[in-house]
């Protein structure tokens, strides 16, 4: 017992000592470093002659911080990393046994987002929820959406596609031109909007099949791009710049959300408030996630679904099944670009107005983030990587706080691509496939096993 | 002639005539022609850069011929033209399976999911081409449950059932070798071109092949084609063998026969140049024999 203590002690003195000494080094290697960078600066005086300011003071921080820091990673964090590691391979042979939460999360989290309106408004009252509500559960939902559809095409096929967002925009503008010129209703024009996206996702399929990988990639990106110029200049129709407004809003079986007499809030006896179209919207649009999700999860098991897949892992191999390449890359170029049509018509019918600067490459880049980020193939990590990356830019428009902390010339809105290129730099450090790096198989004959991440591939376009 | 009629009794189920595929300046193929008989197992050997892998590439669609016609008939008696079909129709319709010299896994997906998707037409068909299938009839239901039972009857063959979950890419290299065959095998083909089958596989994984190569051979009645190094499974299972030099046949026969051909031997063994003129002459007395009995 003693002797175990006694060794404990000494590797304790042992460690500290080392750490010590190495935090010594580190000192004197960051003096070398910045005696020259930091300790003297040349500056000219008023009189134009160059003189030298002697900064020790910030020399003596930079040093301390140097050695500190390098005292502390040695003393504390090392050892703690590779206990951490000890338990984790002790661990390993035990079976892990999931906790609910992680058991049911998805369901949890339907259950969550079905009663996220009332509790909301519980809190903040009808006219406090809007922001709640719109900001944060619609724009959350739309962007889930569209990375559950774009991960058809990405996460499932393995074909990069930059200009996903041109399918949004015919989606957004199938709705606005449509119902503004022929006054078409939104329920009608909901799947019209899907179907006519998931035609343009043919056209652009048709010519690109050819190509893999980068060429891909480029070419789809200049197809985004060709959609948003003929929005912009082709006037007469998409009236140019200055957009579609006064888009129709959506009804309730034929229950208007305004101010009328027979509209929603007088037919329910409520007080009228905006708040209850957004409350409508947010189910509608949680509908048609989850309407994604169902599709997604039951194409997997299809023989379609299983051919995307295939097709990620090798499109050779697949030729030599019998399997027709060209029809299997347009259907999944078809069915991702309808979902993104679907989430295009409702954009515009939230927005009540579209205009081409909502689709600019950088809603493409953004989407495509969330698909790699949450892991590709995976609903759940996209599900999570887009309450992430949406949710996380815009909460930082809520971070009043960080004024004080950086002064009151802070605004962290200025900031928020910065976290968010940060954010993304540590998560595919720390997790470099994604949230959910590994793949549920379709099916099995004795247990249902991931498969890790290791195995599956990007796909080469 | 003479050997047409001895084999009158066997169907040829694959008959290349004439093939030549040219790349660029190089004659890959030159005017090669050869018949593979119905329920055989036909092995096409050659010294390395032979051309055997283009001739595969020409059968299975992956290349199309400069000149030259390949027929497959078929045990019902319908005769494809595979060099003008699209490669995966040549799976698709003709029903000609192929495996890779460096095999091509979908190793992301589980051991059975490899399997299953070599079934995508058949289930593509049931399911109503996806439409029926997402509404949840039981047409789909029925044929994925046969589909899976298919599946477990080549694991089976290829003593993969263990692994059946675990991911293609997770096993050994002559078990992906095994996978890959029974992955052609699940397509129905009725006759199966195997790229090196034998390359990198120790001795015992080497018989577990032969095994299951023979056995799919008598179970399923499928032709064999095989491309080979390894001459212990190329003389032990094969019935027919046709080498290869240089992009043009050089002998055609049984194992035996081609075995103790001189020609075959100064192709893989050389010869040295005073025997150099010995060995033509050889042949040339073999030819003239052979004239004769023509």
């Amino acid at each position: 017992m003693a002797n175990i203590a006694s060794t404990t002690a000494s590797a304790g003195t042992d460690v500290t000592a080392r750490a010590l000494r190495e935090a010594v080094f580190a000192g004197l290697i960051s003096l070398g470093l910045f005696v020259l960078f930091v300790g003297l600066k040349s500056d000219q005086n008023i009189r134009n002659e160059l003189i030298l300011n002697q900064r020790w003071g910030l020399l003596a921080i930079f040093v301390i911080v140097a050695a500190v820091g390098r005292f502390l990673m040695v003393a504390y964090v090392q050892p703690a990393l590779a206990r951490r590691k000890a338990a984790k391979a002790e661990a390993e042979d035990v079976a892990k046994e999931e906790g609910f939460v992680s058991r049911n999360f998805s369901k949890l989290a339907i259950a969550f987002l079905l009663v996220y309106p009332p509790i909301i408004v519980a809190v903040f009252g009808v006219q406090g929820s809007l922001k709640w509500v719109d900001n944060f559960g619609i724009q959350i939902l739309i962007y889930v959406m569209l990375a559950w559809g774009l991960n058809i095409v990405v996460g499932l096929a393995g074909l990069l596609d930059l200009g996903y967002v041109a399918f949004y925009a015919v989606g957004a503008y199938s709705y606005a031109l449509l119902s503004t010129y022929f006054g078409l209703s939104f329920w009608i024009l909901l799947p019209v909007a899907g179907i006519l996206a998931a035609f343009w996702g043919m056209i652009l399929g048709f010519p690109v099949l050819r190509l893999r990988g980068d060429y891909l990639a480029i070419v789809t990106l200049a197809f985004g791009e060709i959609i948003r110029l003929v929005l912009i200049n082709w006037t007469e129709v998409t009236k140019g710049t200055f957009g579609v407004s006064g888009i129709a809003k959506a009804t309730l079986f034929g229950i208007k959300f305004d101010a009328s007499k027979d509209g929603f809030a007088a037919l329910m006896g409520l007080p009228m408030s905006s708040a209850y179209y957004k409350i409508f919207l947010f189910y509608l649009i949680l509908a048609l996630c989850l309407l994604t999700a169902y599709v997604t999860i039951r194409l997997r098991r299809m023989p379609i679904g299983r051919a995307w897949e295939a097709l990620r892992e090798d499109e050779i191999a697949c030729r030599s099944l019998g399997i027709n390449t060209v029809t299997t890359k347009l259907t999944a170029f078809a069915t991702g670009a309808m979902f993104g049509g679907i989430a295009g018509s409702f954009f515009a019918v939230r927005q009540g107005f579209v205009s081409p600067e909502s689709f600019v490459f950088l809603e493409s880049a953004v989407i495509l983030a969330i698909v790699v980020l949450g892991g590709m193939g995976s609903l759940t990590g996209i599900a999570v990587a887009a309450v992430v990356m949406i949710g996380g830019t815009e909460i930082l428009r809520e971070l009043s706080f960080l004024k004080m902390v950086f002064g009151p010339d802070f605004t962290p809105e200025l900031y928020r691509m910065l976290i968010f290129g940060l954010a993304m730099v540590v998560v595919m450090v720390w997790k470099p496939r994604g949230f959910v790096g590994s793949r549920e198989p379709t099916a099995f004959l004795h247990e249902r096993k991931a498969v890790s991440g290791s195995f599956t591939k990007e796909g080469h376009g | 002639m003479a050997r047409e009629t001895t084999t009158m009794t066997k169907d040829p189920i694959l008959k290349v005539e004439h093939l030549s595929m040219r790349f660029g300046g190089l004659m890959a193929i030159n005017d090669f022609s050869f018949e593979a008989y119905r329920g055989d197992i036909t092995a096409l050997i050659g010294p390395n850069g032979a051309g055997k892998t283009t001739v595969f590439n020409c059968i299975t669609g992956f290349y199309k011929p400069t000149m030259g016609m390949i027929t497959m008939k078929q045990k019902a008696g319908k005769e494809y033209l595979l060099e003008r079909l699209p490669d995966f129709e040549i799976t698709k319709h003709a029903k000609v399976a192929r495996t890779f010299q460096n095999i091509r896994m979908f190793s992301g997906l589980t051991v059975l999911e490899n399997l299953l998707v070599a079934q995508h037409n058949k289930l593509m068909q049931a399911s109503g081409y996806t439409f029926l299938g997402l509404l949840g009839f039981p047409a789909y239901r029925q044929a994925s449950r046969e589909a899976i039972d298919l599946a477990k009857h080549w694991l089976e063959k290829a003593s993969l059932i263990d692994r059946a979950d675990d991911p293609a890419g997770d096993l050994s290299y002559g078990a992906q070798r095994r996978l890959e065959i029974a992955r052609a095998m699940c397509t129905g083909p009725e006759l199966l071109c195997l790229d090196e089958p034998a390359a990198g596989l120790n001795p015992r994984e080497s018989l577990a092949l032969n095994e299951l190569l023979r056995g799919i051979r008598v179970d399923t009645g499928t032709s064999i084609l095989l491309i080979e190094h390894d001459m212990s499974v190329v003389m032990e299972i094969s019935d027919h063998v046709v080498v290869l030099e240089y992009g043009q046949k050089i002998s055609d026969g049984t194992p035996d026969f081609v075995k103790n051909d001189p020609k075959v031997i100064a192709a893989y063994l050389g010869v040295e140049d005073e025997e150099v003129e010995a060995v033509i002459e050889q042949i040339e007395e073999i030819e003239g024999g052979q004239g004769g009995t023509n």
